[in-house]
């Protein structure tokens, strides 16, 4: 909490703070109405840590995760990843942004269903410009990682949820992103699988990944070593968890 | 993404779409074979007029002296009864010609009507007649087949022989070789000395009914009056020695007929150039209409395209957002469906293309027409249907790069 109280606007944040957000407000003009999703909401996560953003819906944590994920820009407040600050970038920056310095992990795994796994996981260096052998050597590393070396040439119908998750989990991380975003990442999985999925978030937070997953299930952000909660576009708590 | 990333991105799309996209190539398939055929047709229909239509009718390096052209498409009733005032060929015209002439060259006399030719209880009707000099076969390059054509001394001397076409032979000697028997020409008897080669039809007429007397036996009386021809033919041993002849004929009969320089020929020296003239006029018009059915259909295909297209942006809503969040821009998004609609549109004109060449051979094996494939057409396919692609993937693909990845991922 202190970190936060020390950024003013207009400073550069500390070498080693990954995420900074610093009075992030996000409206939505619905027409009639104007929708305060986020109302200045400050955080700082630093490098390695593993934080779980939680808060009931319509909270803002969506709204939060999309800034984070910079697939949004705020209405007001700045956003500094890795860095650099991405709150004012345009459309095509962003974009390299998400490709370099963001692993994405969804609730329901978005894999490309005609694609094998190893194609899946390629698509983010496609976008980095990457030559196409040097890409499937990434990504087959980044399949053996996640424990699917002997699954790649599999289509995602012909694994089941716990591997298709493993393998958007590639996905996530075969850019080396500065974090992975994870938004629900157990949502579709039962119990069983889900404790495998987050098996493989702390073995990746272990090998020293930031790990940022939106969550409302209270056990899975158990795994995590901070929480944050979200209320009404603020956050309500921020809590490190005795490891 | 660079350009090769998307074409093979779009050819697995068409892979695994192949029901689809086959329907999606279908218009521009149709457009592309239909401007490959109709140029083919064109072409065949060109070659045939200029060559075997031209060819049959004048001969090569060939011109013939008449009252009025062969070939008289659209003629105003004036100028038909104009022709008809004007003086006939005569054999002193011929004459007159065959001795002035300074360019080497070869000359018959001709005159048709139709008769009918029998043998025995045997009868050809509706056969046309034709009272020519000797070298009249060589000018038509009509070739014997059996037996001889009459000689000159045969055409001088008015000896009543006769050369009969294929059809005329087949018709009246079934059981026996006509050579030697005498047919009656009109009533009038002809020994049989040859026989034609089968000529075959020419756009539906048969080449093959006629028979040929000389000029100057008896049966001339049923095709002309006495001392008129219907046209002398004069054929040269190259095009320019041809219109040299030409010019020289020309003033040969102008002087014979008294015509001041301001009058006009009252005769006409008729070449195959004339046919292929109008030819050319007819070849122009087609030339117009058939580019805009070819236009008509490659719209249709762009139509059909776009409207696939726009489907497959609508369903593939979510892949764009999750491309989107992988980090493509927009540029990537658009390029990815320009290259796919291009893709599909050019394995249309290819399937088109090998389509059309398959047309012309098929018209070549069952018509009469050599048809060929103009290389023209096919560059003009390739462009039209790669234009067609990327014009009718501009909008779709533009409405998938402005997708709100957000919204995108969002969609179910």
């Amino acid at each position: 909490m202190s970190n936060v109280q020390l950024f003013r606007t207009g400073d550069t944040p500390l070498p080693d703070v990954i995420i900074l957000a610093h009075k992030l407000t996000r409206e939505y003009d619905m027409g009639s109405e104007l929708v305060r999703a986020l109302r200045g909401v400050s955080v700082q996560i630093q490098q390695n840590e593993y934080v779980a953003v939680m808060g009931p819906s319509g909270s803002g944590k969506s709204t939060l995760m999309n800034l984070i994920g910079c697939l949004d820009t705020p209405t007001s407040g700045e956003y500094w990843l890795n860095g650099q600050k991405v709150s004012d970038l345009a459309d095509d920056e962003l974009a390299r942004i998400r490709n370099k310095e963001i692993g994405f992990v969804f609730q329901t795994f978005n894999l490309l269903p005609r694609a094998n796994a190893l194609h899946n996981v390629e698509l983010p260096l496609i976008y980095a410009g990457m030559s196409a052998r040097g890409r499937r050597e990434r990504a087959a590393h980044a399949l053996q990682r996640v424990g699917l070396g002997d699954r790649m040439d599999h289509k995602p119908n012909e694994l089941s949820g716990g591997q298709r998750q493993r393998v958007a989990i590639a996905r996530a991380l075969v850019n080396e992103p500065s974090i992975l975003l994870a938004d629900e990442p157990t949502g579709n999985l039962d119990s069983t699988t889900s404790t495998e999925i987050m098996g493989v978030f702390a073995e990746l937070h272990r090998q020293g990944q930031t790990v940022v997953m939106v969550t409302h299930e209270q056990d899975i952000a158990a795994n995590a070593e901070r929480v944050i909660t979200l209320r009404d576009g603020l956050v309500a708590t921020d809590q490190a968890r005795a490891a | 993404m660079p350009f090769f990333e998307a074409l093979r991105l779009a050819l697995h799309t068409l892979r695994t779409q192949k029901l689809k996209s086959g329907f999606s190539l279908l218009g521009v398939f149709v457009g592309v074979t239909s401007l490959i055929g109709s140029c083919s047709i064109a072409n065949g229909v060109n070659r045939y007029m200029t060559e075997k239509f031209a060819q049959t009718i004048f001969g090569v390096n060939t011109f013939q002296l008449r009252r009025r052209p062969v070939f008289t498409p659209n003629v105003p009733d004036s100028v038909w009864r104009a022709w008809q005032r004007r003086p006939r060929i005569r054999f002193s015209d011929a004459k007159a010609i065959t001795e002035g002439l300074t360019v080497p060259v070869i000359t018959a006399w001709q005159s048709s009507d139709n008769v009918s030719v029998t043998f025995g209880n045997k009868e050809a009707r509706d056969i046309e007649l034709t009272a020519a000099s000797e070298r009249y076969f060589e000018i038509r390059n009509l070739r014997i087949a059996t037996g001889r054509p009459f000689t000159a001394q045969e055409n001088r001397s008015g000896v009543p022989v006769a050369v009969l076409g294929d059809a005329v032979a087949k018709r009246l000697f079934v059981d026996r070789p006509p050579l030697g028997h005498n047919v009656r020409i009109g009533g009038i008897p002809y020994r049989v000395v040859g026989v034609v080669e089968h000529q075959g039809s020419l756009m539906g007429f048969p080449l093959d009914r006629f028979v040929v007397v000389p000029a100057l036996s008896p049966a001339q009386n049923l095709v002309n009056p006495p001392g008129i021809l219907d046209a002398f033919f004069v054929k040269a041993g190259s095009a320019g020695e041809m219109h040299e002849a030409m010019e020289q004929a020309e003033g040969i009969m102008r002087s014979r007929r008294h015509l001041r320089p301001q009058q006009d020929n009252n005769f006409v020296l008729d070449t195959s150039e004339g046919v292929q003239r109008f030819w050319a006029g007819i070849n122009r018009i087609l030339m117009t209409v058939m580019p805009g059915v070819v236009v008509v259909s490659l719209v249709i295909g762009g139509i059909v395209i776009m409207n696939i297209m726009l489907m497959a942006v609508a369903e593939r809503t979510r892949e764009i957002g999750l491309r989107k969040s992988l980090g493509a821009r927009r540029r990537d998004i658009l390029r990815q469906f320009l290259a796919e609609s291009t893709t599909i549109a050019t394995v249309g004109a290819a399937f088109g293309i090998i389509a059309g060449i398959g047309l012309t051979i098929l018209i070549n094996a069952v018509s009469p027409l050599p048809a060929s494939v103009s290389p023209a057409s096919v560059v003009v396919a390739v462009i039209m249907g790669t234009g067609v692609g990327v014009l009718a993937g501009v909008y779709p693909a533009t409405r998938a790069a402005r997708l709100d990845p957000i919204a995108a991922l969002r969609q179910e």
